[in-house]
């Protein structure tokens, strides 16, 4: 008789934890700064409201290769990642990644205006919940040079008479062909234009050439403001955010030249199959508000046009954040759109010519 | 084990089998126990050992993409003669393939795989699959050319001719920098793709170097250590073996502290005025960096094999070579150092080996110059993903080490080598 209460209890016990069940999340990011802002914006609010646990993986700049192996292992153990949209194309084409269906899935905005219509233009992919809009910049370390012979054009990159130093530069070709041809004259809008052609993407190399024997090549987003900090160099690409929390928070006499920004989005996907056991996460961390809090801790300006009416100042200070966002309009008008599509099909051979030209 | 020839063969246990049986039985049993003890080793050495790399050898001529991801075009380009363009059955089996890979998402493979090999690729496969809804009807082949004009493209089709085969050599063909021709025939990729090659070579002659280094430095101190009295030997030996015990990446990265451009060795040059603040040496990040590194960590490798060696030579030889009448030279050259070869022999292969297979050390102070080409295969793997090639380089070195196995083994006999 008192076994069979005890067994009942348990029993009841178990159902009701099932109802109310808190799980553990993976959730794969980009670490350092931006994992900061997504824990504070996203993760701790949703603990808090559903008693979740979240393990933050800092992978994302390897997403793509270890949804390859985990799907390949039969054995996905990440529940959401935080990835670029090239990558998620190419995911979500090979059957990596769930389809969602942003209206069904998402929050519309506070006015109602459903998700398809808030989020930026052409910004949702098939499988992708863009979060963030950010930048990569070229920065340089304001104490390095006079202050009436500061850089403010990509020309200065690779103008070693007048800015000389060494240069640290991301270990890829996207970005830097780029910015070889904006140097060269091309207009930012045409660059992608002149890239397809072999004639662009030798004048590129010939450009990247004149500074090859004097750049540092970096592969992990802390390293550029470490870099700078050090005065190893002088100057550096890096992601906007980190070059802006270096500054406000680290006090670091940092600054950064817009011209000919190169920006994209960030966001969201899926591993195939785990939709339905993430599906109230993400309508919560893509909701208006968290999109919008986001942008108190790092300068990278929010995907929902709703969210953008409300960023403010930084969390803790009176720094208005709009003028540090890549969207800001002085610093948008030399901009320069990164191509996914372009990316997704030339890569493969870019990065093996890179690679080739590195070593040469 | 046999029994000797000249047995009687009459002779019985005292169960009545026959001697030779009942002796046959007891060794089996024996065997069959010996066989259980290693077993467990058996098991993991199977596991963790001859598995991957039998699942690295198939990966890297493994090309089951565009057979599985297109079958039915795959099935009716094998007979193609490449002369004209494919004809209608062809274009129709595409029509089919995409229709069926676009819906259940098995099409991303295709292309990412055939993006490898013509670049534009998957744009072409995954744009004509999602626009695959405007096509009216036949014939199929106008309207595919109608959907991307490179369905027109005579290469493309050559390239997915071949490429449709279960098996290829694509990737080793690419892995010692040659590509196939569109026209099928084998050539070498221009030189602005040219790199693996340089790099295998590298990774072998800077083996050498760090080997032939690591053997310079360890001599002596091996020497020393077999020669010292236990008390001075003992404390030295604890000096060779305290950062063999020390984390690799630690005792990496102290080496950045030491050589960067604002690290310790230009402050002291600076501070002594060898150099000008301005003049700072690059000494890390480079072929330099890699090399100082390597050699520092490898170097306990080299000095154990060695100091075994020298341990059991007794000093009396070199004395009596010495009362002999040979001059120092002389005898340690005739006497001693032969002696040390078992020695020099292992430490050697040891090192090289090592060395060729090493890739976090390279990785973080080799910079460009000082890059190994187990460096690409870990880019391989983690960033461009093109898991064939990695697999593809990674096979071949090792079909390098095992040829270097077999030379040395030639040379000086792997039966020679004492580890201790």
């Amino acid at each position: 008789m008192k076994k069979t209460t005890i067994a009942t209890a348990v029993l009841a016990g178990l159902t009701l934890s099932g109802l109310a069940q808190a799980q553990t999340l993976n959730i794969v990011s980009w670490g350092g700064a931006y994992s900061d802002s997504q824990q504070k914006a996203y993760h701790d609010p949703w603990m808090k409201k559903t008693g979740d646990k979240i393990v933050n993986i800092d992978k994302s700049a390897n997403a793509l290769a270890g949804l390859r192996a985990q799907t390949q292992a039969g054995n996905v153990t990440w529940d959401v990642v935080d990835m670029l949209p090239s990558d998620a194309i190419i995911a979500c084409d090979e059957g990596l990644i769930d389809i969602i269906d942003a209206d069904k899935v998402l929050e519309p905005a506070p006015d109602g205006t459903p998700p398809s219509k808030d989020f930026l233009e052409n910004s949702l992919g098939e499988c992708f919940v863009p979060q963030i809009v950010y930048s990569n910049i070229l920065a340089f370390n304001t104490s390095m040079f006079p202050k009436d012979k500061e850089p403010d054009s990509i020309k200065a990159l690779f103008d070693l008479e007048n800015y000389p130093g060494k240069r640290a530069l991301q270990k890829k070709p996207i970005n830097n062909m780029e910015w070889a041809l904006v140097a060269d004259g091309v207009a930012p809008d045409d660059v992608y234009e002149v890239l397809s052609t072999e004639e662009g993407v030798a004048r590129a190399f010939k450009k990247l050439d004149t500074i090859k024997d004097h750049v540092i090549w970096w592969e992990e987003g802390a390293q550029p403001p470490q870099l700078l900090a050090d005065k190893e160099v002088s100057f550096a690409s890096a992601y906007n955010g980190r070059i802006f929390n270096a500054s406000v928070n680290e006090n670091q006499p940092f600054d950064i030249i817009w011209d000919a920004q190169v920006f994209e989005l960030d966001g969201w996907v899926v591993p195939a199959g785990k939709l339905d056991r993430v599906k109230d996460y993400l309508a919560f961390a893509t909701a208006t508000p968290q999109l919008a809090n986001q942008a108190k801790y790092i300068s990278y300006g929010p995907a929902r046009k709703s969210s953008s009416a409300l960023v403010s100042t930084m969390d803790g200070t009176d720094i208005d954040m709009k003028p540090h966002m890549p969207t800001y309009g002085p610093n948008f008008k030399t901009a320069i759109r990164k191509d996914d599509a372009f990316w997704a099909d030339h890569l493969d051979e870019l990065s093996q010519r890179f690679n080739a030209w590195l070593s040469s | 084990m046999t029994l000797p020839s000249d047995t009687p063969e009459g002779l019985t246990t005292a169960d009545g089998r026959p001697l030779k049986a009942s002796l046959e039985h007891a060794v089996r049993r024996h065997r069959l126990r010996a066989l259980m003890l290693v077993l467990p080793l058996v098991a993991f050495l199977i596991v963790a050992f001859i598995l991957p790399i039998g699942s690295m050898l198939w990966r890297s001529i493994d090309n089951p993409e565009v057979s599985q991801g297109l079958p039915l075009t795959s099935r009716a380009i094998a007979d193609w003669d490449g002369q004209e363009l494919p004809g209608e059955p062809v274009y129709a089996a595409l029509y089919k393939d995409l229709e069926t890979g676009y819906a259940d998402r098995s099409i991303g493979r295709v292309a990412s795989r055939l993006n490898y090999q013509y670049s534009g690729m998957r744009s072409t496969l995954m744009g004509s699959a999602r626009k695959l809804g405007r096509l009216e009807g036949p014939p199929w082949k106008a309207a595919m050319i109608s959907l991307d004009r490179d369905w027109g493209e005579h290469d493309l089709w050559r390239m997915i001719q071949r490429e449709a085969r279960p098996w290829t050599l694509s990737y080793y063909l690419s892995a010692i920098d040659m590509q196939y021709a569109p026209n099928g025939d084998i050539v070498e990729k221009p030189g602005y793709l040219q790199l693996h090659v340089k790099l295998f070579v590298r990774t072998l002659w800077m083996s050498m170097l760090i080997t032939a280094l690591c053997l310079v430095l360890a001599y002596p101190v091996a020497y020393l250590l077999a020669t010292l009295p236990a008390g001075k030997g003992n404390l030295l030996m604890i000096l060779v073996l305290l950062p063999f015990w020390t984390s690799l990446l630690v005792r990496t990265t102290t080496w950045i502290a030491i050589l960067q451009q604002q690290g310790v060795l230009n402050d002291i040059l600076v501070s002594l005025h060898v150099i000008g603040n301005d003049e700072r040496l690059q000494m890390i990040y480079n072929k330099t960096g890699t090399i100082v590194a390597m050699t520092h960590i490898l170097l306990p490798f080299m000095i154990l094999p060695l100091y075994s060696v020298m341990k059991t030579i007794p000093v009396g030889y070199m004395r009596a070579a010495r009362s002999l009448g040979a001059g120092p030279v002389t005898a340690f050259r005739r006497v001693y150092f032969p002696q040390t070869v078992a020695g020099i022999g292992a430490g050697s292969i040891l090192v090289f080996i090592l060395s060729i297979g090493y890739y976090i050390t390279p990785a973080l102070v080799g910079g460009e110059s000082g890059r190994f080409i187990t460096n690409l295969i870990a880019y391989h793997m983690q960033t461009s993903l093109n898991w064939g090639l990695a697999a593809a380089i990674a096979s071949i070195l090792l079909f390098v080490v095992i040829i270097c196995y077999l030379v040395y083994n030639r040379l000086i006999g792997v039966d020679k080598v004492k580890l201790g």
